[in-house]
């Protein structure tokens, strides 16, 4: 199989140490490509290297380079009836490190994105307080403010995966899902503010846009860490997340993350509404259903290489790099095989690790240019280990769409074509 | 309040004790530290390994500096916001629990609720809720919840009948939301449940008699027990060598072919293939040939931009522009000048193919005169649409369809 880089760190020593320990696979890799002939891109002066560049103003809103149009959101059109109420995804393969771009985080709407002016927008408190209360954007930016990374992962991320391999993409198979710093005021001080009466048990978050979503969220959770945000990633919420304000749920479903959050109710009973029922209910093999499947269970994926992103430099040192993230804490681990799991080995976290948080996780060895079956299993701050599709199926059945949480596996072939699979 | 966290894991360390280090300080952060603080809390900064076998690691391996100060509480609260009025909390606290809590005095009977459902609502979910397309399934499927294709409808998966009501009056008609009465939406909800067989075509539903209602499936629902039920079996230890014997596959997404075409590798590697697949690269070009038609002028830039949203109004059956396909209409491309009735594919009403038999075109007035009552302009019409009464939003749709259509 292949040759497994063994040092422990990535300094040049170390790199040269692990080089000899591993022996003679690395002297035969050897060190450079032959060329034949002098590089052009070298030896002859480039346009940009002789003519001036566009002026500063050129693009008051900066865009991605012309050479990164492929890095884009894309659809599956047959998933949904039509593109209002429909999701597309986030182009994971594509990206690195643990913060998704604003551009490029996957929408997922009910009645399309709503356009609204923060001067026209309004959030009310009702319910069982003692104050009923209406605040404007102006009121909430003035109440103190919290930074958090967190993810949002829609529930039924890899949700086509649960009776095979079906999507050849992993930005298909696991992209609703982006990691991003949200800047806004803690639920908690709204709520002081309007002072819940004891028999508050539960909150209803009910959104401004055509499909008015509403979501029941125990109240427990609404003091613990929930945030009512207005930034993304330093700047305003994006439309299409939910501009000019969203709920901030930590960990828990993405459907619950209320866009275009116009107003929080307080009562003592949840609402059972349709997104708590009809939707975003596990249905089981034997016709019972979870309900209230809040908290996204550790779950990591491999996003380089996949089939969006074969490799494509023959063999050699080459790096796998995924990313891993939990519903209930951090991220100390993350294992990835290149066997199909016969043997596993302890990856390389590389980034800020933040409680309910993406993890960038690495993994460089020296490929021998023989097919690989990749997978990696994240082990999150609980104990908790990602497990097999199998051990899920085995529990859930086939029909629960939501919380598929499972090791994915990529076979990579001679030529280092990725292609979705299911192993035994 | 202030809190200053400091965590420095000194050079030199080896690294399995750098390890057992961070995660004696995360235990210890656990049991001692506020939420916010436990978060910063730093995982295995180094380089993978098998073995942890260097003992001269010389790299610093966790320097960490948080700086947490959690936004404080105020005693009495921070005196911003103003008091809700009781009309505003009315206009905006139409939500309906299970328990009968929000519901309206109103009434509505079922065959009141089937002229409205063919009217507004069949075009998407079909005449007794079967469904056009993907669009969702609102009856039958009783029994089918523990089969390969469960069918999840009102009748066969939802648990409370206030669900249904909350969810028509506030998303429904889907691209007219919030506009039923209460008399209208207990109609639906009545009609929905005379097509889930639940009563007789002589029944009328009301706040009165709304909670007595059960639906078949409310007690297969129960809380989520993931904790109880999967957590002990997934907190084991992870088996990391000779884990297997062998592997094989069983199962290859290729076979399925469902993938959409861009952005999938699937010749030969070149680092450019997917991007070439990427039919994005063309947008660019299209919003500045849009661009340039604003600058060179003789197009009204303004008008088609209230057309635009008008057509929100449409878009929830058409399509217009490029890649436009039926959806439960046909779509609009250069709809003036069309023939009547002439979109290959779609199932058009006798009106309309009576219209193409007889050759007629739609003209700018033969459409403006549609659009203003569509069931009066042609009778008998599948179009659910109670028309544009405004001949501005008229004029500024007409110029829209033709803008997108190019």
């Amino acid at each position: 199989m292949s040759t497994l880089y063994k040092g422990a760190k990535p300094s040049r020593r170390s790199f040269l140490s692990g080089a000899l320990a591993a022996g003679g696979a690395i002297a035969g890799a050897s060190m450079a490509r032959a060329q034949a002939a002098p590089e052009k891109v070298i030896t002859e002066i480039q346009p940009w290297r002789t003519f001036l560049g566009d002026g500063v103003d050129a693009r008051p809103y900066g865009v991605p380079s012309e050479h990164e149009k492929h890095v884009v959101r894309r659809g599956v059109e047959w998933l949904t009836a039509d593109n209002v109420s429909s999701i597309n995804f986030t182009p994971i393969h594509e990206l690195d490190g643990i913060i998704t771009p604003n551009g490029v985080c996957f929408e997922r709407h009910h009645g399309g994105t709503a356009h609204i002016d923060p001067a026209e927008h309004r959030l009310m408190i009702n319910g069982l307080v003692d104050k009923q209360l209406v605040f404007t954007m102006q009121d909430l930016m003035r109440f103190p403010r919290e930074n958090h990374v967190y993810f949002l992962e829609c529930a039924a991320n890899s949700g086509m995966e649960w009776a095979g391999a079906q999507l050849n993409g992993v930005q298909f198979t696991h992209g609703m899902i982006h990691n991003v710093m949200y800047t806004g005021v803690p639920l908690r001080l709204l709520l002081e503010e309007a002072g819940v009466k004891p028999n508050g048990k539960w909150l209803l978050a009910e959104g401004a846009d055509a499909s008015g979503m509403t979501r029941s969220i125990p109240m427990e959770k609404a003091l613990d860490d929930c945030l009512v945000a207005w930034k993304m990633n330093g700047e305003a919420l994006r439309p299409e997340q939910g501009y000019p304000l969203r709920l901030v749920v930590p960990g828990w479903e993405g459907n619950m993350w209320i866009k275009w959050l116009r107003r929080l109710e307080v009562g003592d009973e949840p609402w059972h509404h349709r997104e708590e029922t009809s939707k975003y209910t596990d249905l089981l093999a034997n016709g019972q259903a979870r309900r209230f499947t809040w908290e996204m269970d550790a779950k990591s994926v491999i996003t380089t290489p996949s089939p969006q992103a074969p490799i494509t430099h023959g063999k050699g040192w080459t790096v796998v790099s995924g990313f891993a993230w939990s519903g209930r804490g951090t991220i100390p681990r993350v294992d990835v095989t290149l066997d199909g799991g016969k043997n596993w080995h302890q990856a390389r976290i590389s980034g800020p690790s933040f409680t309910k948080s993406m993890h960038r996780f690495y993994f460089e060895f020296e490929w021998d240019g023989k097919p690989l079956l990749l997978q990696s299993r994240a082990h999150d701050s609980t104990g908790y280990v990602q497990p097999t599709k199998n051990q899920l199926r085995e529990i859930r059945g086939e029909n629960s769409i939501y919380h598929n949480n499972a090791i994915h596996t990529w076979y990579v072939n001679e030529q280092g074509i990725a292609e979705n699979v299911e192993i035994s | 309040m202030l809190k200053f966290l400091k965590i420095f894991v000194p050079a030199g360390t080896g690294v399995a004790s750098v390890l057992a280090l961070a995660y004696v300080a995360a235990d210890q952060f656990v049991i001692d530290l506020p939420a916010p603080i436990r978060e910063m809390v730093a995982v295995q900064p180094a380089m993978a390994q098998e073995a942890a076998p260097a003992a001269e690691a010389a790299a610093p391996v966790a320097t960490l500096t948080a700086e947490l100060s959690p936004a404080p509480s105020m005693a009495g609260g921070y005196g911003l916001g103003r008091e809700a009025l009781a009309e505003e909390v009315a206009a905006w606290d139409t939500d309906i629990r299970p328990d009968g809590l929000g519901l309206p005095v109103g009434s509505g009977d079922v065959l009141t609720g089937e002229e409205l459902f063919i009217e507004k609502c069949s075009m998407c979910h079909g005449e007794f809720g079967e469904a056009v397309g993907r669009w969702p399934v609102l009856s039958n499927g009783y029994g089918t919840l523990t089969h390969k294709d469960p069918v999840k409808t009102i009748g066969s998966y939802w648990p409370y009948l206030s669900t249904v009501y909350d969810y028509v009056q506030r998303a429904m008609p889907f691209g007219e939301a919030a506009s039923l009465s209460n008399d209208e939406t207990y109609a639906l909800v009545a009609y929905l449940m005379y097509v889930n067989d639940l009563v007789d075509d002589e029944f009328v539903l009301s706040n009165e008699n709304f909670t007595e209602v059960r639906l078949r499936n409310e007690d297969n629902f129960f809380m989520d027990d993931r904790m109880e039920t999967e957590f002990p079996l997934f907190t084991q230890e992870a088996c990391m060598t000779n884990c297997k014997d062998a592997v094989e596959i069983t199962m290859h997404a290729s076979m399925l072919d469902v993938t959409p075409d861009s952005g999938v590798v699937r010749a030969a590697p070149a680092a450019e293939g997917a991007v070439e697949a990427a039919p994005v690269a063309e947008e660019p070009a299209t919003s500045e040939e849009a661009a340039a038609a604003e600058e060179t002028g003789g197009v009204d830039m303004a008008l088609i931009e209230d057309g635009e949203g008008v057509f929100k109004k449409c878009r929830a059956c058409h399509q217009v522009g490029e890649g436009a396909v039926n959806r439960s209409g046909p779509q609009l491309n250069g709809l003036i000048g069309r023939t009547i009735g002439s979109v290959e594919g779609f199932g058009y009403s006798n009106v309309f193919n009576d219209a193409n038999a007889a050759g007629q075109v739609w003209t700018e007035e033969s459409l403006s005169a549609f659009l203003e009552n569509p069931k009066g302009a042609m009778s008998g019409t599948k179009m659910s649409f109670a028309g544009l009464r405004s001949a501005d939003d008229r004029a500024a749709l007409l110029a829209y369809l033709q803008h997108a259509s190019n």
